[in-house]
């Protein structure tokens, strides 16, 4: 689903990423692990071109998003992105933060598609060979409808559906970043990358945001997580990354990369945090 | 002391026997016509040269864009309001071969001019909100333009409110100069009653009195809308 192709980052004269390449397979649960400053933020980050790489590719369902001509836009949709922070939209009430985006791209789809169809029209009457309109079945008050329950649907199966028209201040950080997580599910994106989910939280809220997670990888949702919690990446992850100094220096099962590490410096790192 | 109630009834005869008044309630609505389209104005230039500020400058047409706000910005901050009115009603429109009225060419000299001021109290707005917020917009494929307008600019006039507010406040004073073009405000109305009453101290006290009441009644509605603001993030 996405390979990763040589990817190169700098920062001025700062070499943070230096070379990854791998591959991301569909249903694939990766979990990034490293020491501070290994890079693991600014890989994921380059995975939906958060940073635009500085060299290397990153290939997204066939479309290299790194090339700056592609609309990054349209690709993004397809990947959903959880910070550390939430950032929930501050002057959105929690139902607003969800339909947000389906919405507005909605709308913007259907603009586009009414703008086509005039100009084919208008061809159509100088042009013996007729073409086709793009079907319109969708209206401004269907696609809000629409997006609606779904935001409902989605705060239902959170447990919070009592909270769909308060402000994200009035939030616990669990109940936050829960619904951070379902705001991307909104757009029904092909992968979540997750910037380590808990670590803004208190302890009591981690295990709440990590089960919801855990729901999705269960459902089979592709996802890349960096992350602190050992634990956690042992029982979801289908694959560990370990990182450091901008390099991927070892990759493998949970089981094996946990219980009997290679390189040195995974050993290294392992031993401090487990 | 006898010599001042004369004083006041020769202004209470020009001013209510002669209709005086209905010139000080004109010059009341100029004044506060300026003010408020004039801020509009400047909310809507100065929204748009802040965002030219902040945007990432790698672009050409950034960079271009950001020179051309710049010199904007530099060229009504550096030059007085006064000048600006004169160089505008007697040099600029005739130029170009446009009439307008006296009062619109206020507001839109007042807007010209407020925008340049507001344009760097928005930019500072824009800069206060988390860059997380940008963040979230873009990564659920919002576009630049989308994010900046539903999520930033709308927290950032919230952040900016008050200062927005003094702005207003400044507008109300600096209005005062309007009579340079002929626009009819509290001032031309005043001047007015002084001449036919040969008697100037009463009417430039009421003046002032009614400048500083319009000042304090602004400021206590921007306290208001502030506290009201300040509610709803409580109970949101
Ligand atoms: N925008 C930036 N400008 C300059 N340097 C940056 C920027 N972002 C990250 N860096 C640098 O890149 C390096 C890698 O940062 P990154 O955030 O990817 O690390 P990380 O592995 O996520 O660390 P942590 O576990 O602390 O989150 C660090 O040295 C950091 O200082
Ligand atoms: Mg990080």
């Amino acid at each position: 689903m996405i390979d990763v192709i040589d990817l190169k980052k700098n920062y001025g004269n700062l070499e943070v990423l230096k070379g990854i390449t791998t591959t991301i397979k569909k249903g694939e649960k990766i979990v990034v692990i490293g020491p501070s400053g290994s890079g693991k933020s600014t890989f994921l980050r380059c995975l939906n071109c958060m940073e635009d790489p500085t060299s290397g590719a990153v290939i997204f369902e066939g479309v290299n998003i790194a090339d700056m001509k592609v609309d990054i836009n349209i690709h993004r949709r397809r990947m959903g992105m959880v910070f550390q922070q939430f950032n929930l939209f501050n002057n959105k009430t929690v139902i607003e933060n969800i339909m947000l985006a389906p919405v507005s791209v909605g709308l913007q789809e259907l603009r586009t598609a009414k703008i086509k169809n005039f100009f084919t029209r208008v061809k159509n009457v100088f042009t013996p060979n007729k073409k086709a309109l793009i079907p319109v079945n969708a209206s401004k008050a269907k696609i809000k409808a629409e997006a609606k329950e779904n935001a409902l649907r989605l705060l239902k199966r959170i447990g919070l559906e009592e909270k769909a028209n308060v402000y994200p201040s009035t939030l616990s950080g669990g109940q936050k970043q829960r619904i951070a997580i379902i705001r991307a599910l909104a757009m029904n994106p092909k992968v979540i990358l997750f910037d380590e989910p808990t670590s803004a939280l208190d302890p009591e809220m981690v295990g709440e945001v990590l089960d919801l997670i855990r729901q999705l990888a269960d459902e089979g949702m592709t996802m890349v997580i960096v992350t602190h919690e050992m634990g956690f990446a042992k029982e979801v992850a289908t694959r560990v990354l370990f990182m450091d100094e901008g390099r991927i220096l070892e990759e493998n099962t949970p089981a094996e990369i946990f219980s009997n590490p290679q390189n040195p410096r995974t050993k290294e790192f392992l031993s401090k945090v487990l | 002391m006898g010599n001042f109630s004369k004083k006041i009834e020769k202004f209470w005869e020009i001013f209510y026997e002669h209709n005086g008044y209905t010139k000080v309630l004109t010059g009341l609505e100029n004044t506060l016509y300026i003010a408020i389209v004039g801020l509009a104005i400047g909310i809507i230039i100065g929204t748009l040269i802040a965002i030219v500020k902040v945007l990432p400058k790698y672009k050409r047409i950034a960079r271009i864009l950001d020179g051309i706000c710049t010199f904007y910005v530099g060229l009504f901050r550096g030059t007085p309001v006064v000048v600006q009115l004169l160089v505008a009603y007697y040099v600029a429109l005739p130029l170009l071969g446009i009439n307008m009225p006296a009062l619109n060419v206020c507001v839109l000299v007042f807007g010209l001019n407020s925008g340049a001021y507001v344009s760097e109290i928005m930019r500072s707005g824009i800069l206060s909100v988390d860059p997380g917020q940008m963040e979230a917009g873009r990564a659920v494929g919002l576009s630049y333009r989308v994010t900046m307008m539903k999520i930033v600019v709308p927290q950032a006039i919230k952040n900016i409110l008050p200062t927005l507010g003094n702005e207003f406040i400044a507008l109300i004073k600096e209005t005062s100069v309007v009579s340079f073009v002929g626009a009819a405000d509290l001032y031309v109305a005043f001047n007015y009653i002084g001449s036919n009453s040969y008697e100037f101290m009463v009417p430039y006290l009421v003046m002032a009195i009614i400048y500083i009441v319009l000042v304090m009644i602004a400021a206590l509605l921007i306290r208001l809308m502030e506290r009201s603001l300040r509610k709803s993030d409580r109970r949101n």
